[in-house]
């Protein structure tokens, strides 16, 4: 106490990133990315109340490679945080805490998240046709 | 809410815990997050199906008994936990009371704010005309 030069812990610089901490910090990081979903999902709702006109702007934007872009990016996080929610509920029920089930349930997370956005994206593409 | 239920013997005897409060909204971040597994799939499936679509077959879809009701609970859950999760950034980071507070306050009205307008938006797109 009272030494202000004690190194601070973890020390980010020589901190080695493991999947577990890339993860949480992801989680945290996209949960405040997916408030901009939000933000869109508003807006598109008032854009389709306010009548076609204002529908067909925000269909514009949403056509646009900025805005496919924003989507995918979006569909990609919500089901980032969606899987990875799922498995913090299951550490809050005190399930999957040994190192290789944390592991493991990490590479899941990512696999299930990726296939996710592949079916979505691919579904809509096929809806589209 | 009655916290009585949840709390250790030693919480009910000294009426505080580590802070004297956040039972609830430990509690709250899970009951939303729970309820947003299949409110979010809903909407992502319903976002695919209406890939494309002009106006008038986007309108008729929303105007559905079924989808006002899951939008309204979905914007209900949404904002509830993007308002409890950004609340849990900014009193990990902020440090400082002047500013974290008026933060704290800003992201409830903001999120408030967000769930009525999505909600009137809704509501218009379902009783107008």
């Amino acid at each position: 106490m009272g030494n202000d030069r004690r190194p601070l812990s973890p020390d980010m610089q020589i901190y080695r990133p493991q999947l577990t901490s890339v993860l949480s910090i992801s989680h945290r990081i996209i949960g405040v990315a997916l408030s901009v979903g939000t933000l869109l999902l508003v807006a598109w709702l008032i854009a389709v109340a306010a009548g076609s006109q204002a529908y067909s702007v925000a269909q514009s934007f949403s056509n646009s490679w900025l805005g496919l872009l924003m989507m995918l990016g979006w569909t990609f996080s919500l089901f980032f945080h969606l899987c990875n929610g799922i498995r913090h509920l299951a550490w809050d029920a005190g399930c999957g805490f040994e190192l290789r089930t944390i592991y493991a349930s990490g590479w899941v997370v990512l696999a299930a998240s990726t296939a996710l956005t592949l079916i979505a994206w691919s579904s809509s593409f096929i809806v589209v046709r | 809410m009655n916290e009585q239920w949840m709390q250790s013997p030693l919480r009910r005897a000294q009426g505080l815990g580590s802070a004297g409060a956040g039972m609830e909204h430990w509690l709250m971040q899970r009951v939303t997050a729970v309820a947003l597994i299949p409110l979010s799939l809903w909407f992502v499936a319903l976002l695919i199906a209406l890939t494309g679509s002009d106006y008038n077959v986007v309108i008729a879809w929303l105007r559905a008994p079924v989808v006002t009701i899951l939008m309204v609970l979905l914007l209900i859950m949404l904002c509830q936990h993007m308002a409890l999760g950004l609340q849990v950034v900014i009193e990990d980071y902020v440090h400082s009371d002047r500013v974290k507070i008026p933060a704290v306050v800003a992201i409830r009205y903001a999120c408030l704010g967000l769930a009525v307008a999505g909600f009137i938006a809704t509501l218009h797109i379902t009783f107008d005309r």
